[in-house]
């Protein structure tokens, strides 16, 4: 099914079926139940829909993980590349087809651990792609080792002690690189996620999206999180809209992470800042 | 169009970089290290004018997956690096030959292991070149001996990678990747040039892996409606994750038959004077240049000696070999490692004729001198 022109730029939730979107022949899905990365996928589905984005110009790239395996799911162009490498394989992929609209999906470990090169570049370089990382703190699929975003003190099966290691913050990061783009939402509101992936698409040049999602099974299990509901309603009461302005943070929560749209600049796209070749002059002599 | 051909005097990398771009190579992703940085030097200036597009990336695992990003999405590609790189490479180079994601990657090689002698030459990649990254997979690899063969060889690679959706590697030494040669460069004719069979048809009814009788597929361009998943985990027809038992043996299976399925395309091998020869040199690249001398100055002294030089390294050329070494009473086989292509040789030859090595590992060409008296001392 393609998305169809002209539809209108929104649709309610009721209105939006995701299904009509999926390789419906591969589910059941394999996400445990009360994954984020299940809202996480709505959102930016929602947001290719509303956006007018043909899944036939589409091309979604994709690492290793829970959130990598999301790609098989999308009826579209998609390809599963390998763990860290999604933002190289897009680089060159975007840069050879400036006609597909590209959009990359990876994880925690995916993008900031194994990929976090490829990040740094990724955003310094800026080719026209979205990134989305799907942050859940943790290695989901290779069973919830620690991860550069594992909050401090939380089990993991490689720290059975509790975290030692400091938190990594993605958007700071990315935003330090040069992206012109950054952005954080919580998987818990899906309109206002999907609304900011929107934004991100739009964007001309490279722009990153943390979504914070959550794995419920694993990390949620070994730290007594309690159930889905209750690991995103306290994911969303340690962030704060960035449009709240810094007044209302202290002195109440001046340690919530931002969300919305962090960073919105404008850059040159790679491609615009082609130089024609200058011929060396040779160095005159007297 | 006609060929056009021009005599110039050109390095064995920027032969690299001109064949490269007159097979219809549009992108090129690398990053640099001696001895192999002309490879894109020289392409950073040729891409654009060609409609090209040339990117430096952050290392040689994002050169290696932006140029298989690319080649995904339907353009000619390729990458070029030496020994620390080609170690980098070999984690998406496995990509590459799963997905069958048709790409070229130069190897100019320089004397190993780990950083070893950045401008000095070696020819220790041979067997990283076969098994380099993990898993039973299909690759070819040319080795060229003169810069005009980089040159035609680069097209070749090409032809070979559309054609066959396989990986291809151009493996050379670092002298010849730095020899200057005047040589023709032929532009070749449009039917010269192979491009991949794209999927036509409806595509709904598509199977991107289905079989075919000559064993490779056509590939489904992104933007065209086909809308396949490409996945590294061993896939079904359709494309998608498998792991029962036989689909996971066939996907494999196929990728490996491919190859023998083509020997006859992909085999290429030089045989000077081995019919009457007592004693058969096997050697490529710059080592294969100084036999042939010793061969020439031998034979003027009336000494039964031919080379066996291969241009296609892997798959090896086999049942060639069997049969231009036949009657041979022995094999000198001369490489600057410590022995790697020896191994395949002894492998073949079972003990008939006997296998004899000269190796060198000093960062020093081996010598017409040294090969002469090797084989002065097997036939004594
Ligand atoms: C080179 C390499 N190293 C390690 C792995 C094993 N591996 C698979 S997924 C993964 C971590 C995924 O974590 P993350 O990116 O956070 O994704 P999640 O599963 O949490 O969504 C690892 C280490 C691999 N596939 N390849
Ligand atoms: S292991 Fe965690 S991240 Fe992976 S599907 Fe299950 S809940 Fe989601
Ligand atoms: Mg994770």
């Amino acid at each position: 099914m393609n998305i169809q022109e002209g539809v209108q730029a929104h649709v309610s939730a009721e209105e939006f079926d995701v299904r009509d979107y999926m390789r419906l022949d591969l589910f059941p899905h394999f996400l445990c139940p009360g994954c984020g990365h299940g809202m996480a996928l709505r959102a930016m589905m929602w947001a290719l829909y509303e956006n007018n984005i043909s899944m036939d110009k589409l091309a979604v790239v994709c690492g290793i993980g829970c959130s990598g395996r999301l790609g098989a799911y999308i009826d579209s162009n998609t390809f599963h590349t390998t763990h860290g490498r999604p933002l190289a394989f897009a680089t060159g992929l975007a840069l050879a087809r400036p006609d597909l609209h590209v959009v990359v999906i990876t994880g925690d470990g995916d993008c900031l651990a194994i990929g976090g090169n490829h990040l740094i570049h990724a955003c310094r370089r800026n080719v026209n792609m979205t990134c989305l990382m799907l942050n859940n703190e943790v290695y989901g699929m290779t069973g919830g080792q620690v991860s550069p975003t594992t909050s401090a003190d939380r089990y993991t099966t490689t720290t059975p002690g509790g975290n030692r290691e400091p938190v990594f913050d993605a958007c700071k990061l990315a935003e330090a690189a040069g992206a012109g783009f950054v952005g954080r939402e919580v998987t818990m509101q899906v309109p206002t996620l999907k609304d900011l992936i929107k934004e991100a698409y739009d964007y001309n040049g490279f722009s990153f999206v943390e979504i914070m999602s959550d794995c419920t099974e694993i990390f949620g299990r070994k730290n007594q999180l309690g159930e889905s509901a209750e690991m995103i309603l306290s994911q969303k009461s340690s962030t704060r809209p960035d449009s709240y302005g810094t007044k209302v943070d202290d002195p109440f929560r001046p340690n919530a992470l931002k969300t919305g749209v962090l960073v919105k600049g404008v850059r040159p796209e790679y491609r615009d800042m082609n130089r024609p070749i200058q011929p060396v002059q040779p160095v005159q002599k007297d | 169009m006609l060929a056009v051909t021009k005599r110039e005097n050109v390095q064995g990398n920027a032969a690299c970089a001109l064949g490269a771009i007159a097979a219809g190579c549009r992108f090129f992703a690398g990053y640099p290290i001696t001895p192999s940085s002309e490879i894109a030097e020289r392409l950073a200036g040729e891409l654009p004018k060609v409609g090209g597009t040339f990117v430096q990336m952050e290392d040689e695992i994002a050169s290696m997956a932006a140029t298989i990003g690319a080649s995904l999405g339907g353009v000619k590609s390729m990458t070029a690096t030496s020994g620390p790189g080609f170690s980098l490479k070999q984690e998406n180079l496995g990509y590459a030959a799963m997905t069958e994601t048709p790409c070229v990657i130069a190897n100019v090689m320089r004397g190993g292991p780990s950083t070893g002698m950045p401008t000095r030459p070696g020819q220790g990649d041979i067997m990283q070149a076969r098994w380099g990254t993990h898993g039973d997979h299909p690759i070819i690899v040319l080795t060229p001996a003169s810069v005009g063969e980089i040159y035609s060889e680069t097209i070749r690679a090409f032809n070979l990678s559309e054609r066959l959706r396989v990986p291809v590697v151009v493996l050379y030494d670092e002298i010849i990747g730095h020899l200057l040669e005047t040589i023709e460069l032929t532009t070749p004719d449009d039917d010269q040039l192979i491009d991949r069979k794209w999927a036509s048809g409806d595509a709904k009814d598509f199977l991107p892996y289905a079989d075919t009788d000559d064993l490779v597929p056509p590939m489904a361009r992104p933007g065209d409606g086909y809308r396949v998943h490409t996945t590294g985990l061993t896939h079904d027809d359709r494309g998608f994750p498998t792991q029962v038992p036989e689909k996971a043996e066939h996907a494999v299976t196929r990728l490996l038959d491919k190859l023998d399925h083509h020997a006859e395309l992909i085999e290429s091998y030089e045989a000077v004077m081995c019919e009457d020869a007592d004693v058969i040199i096997t050697a490529f690249g710059i080592t294969a240049r100084a036999a042939h001398k010793a061969v020439k100055n031998l034979r003027s002294q009336g000494v039964k000696v031919g080379l066996f030089r291969p241009i296609t390294m892997w798959p090896f050329p086999e049942a060639a070999y069997k049969k231009v070494t036949g009657n041979a009473k022995a094999i000198i086989v001369a490489e600057m490692n410590a022995g790697q292509l020896v191994l395949e040789i002894e492998r073949i030859c079972a003990g008939k004729p006997e296998v004899h090595r000269v190796n060198r590992i000093d960062g020093e060409v081996i010598t017409p001198d040294e090969l002469q008296a090797a084989v002065k001392e097997v036939m004594s």
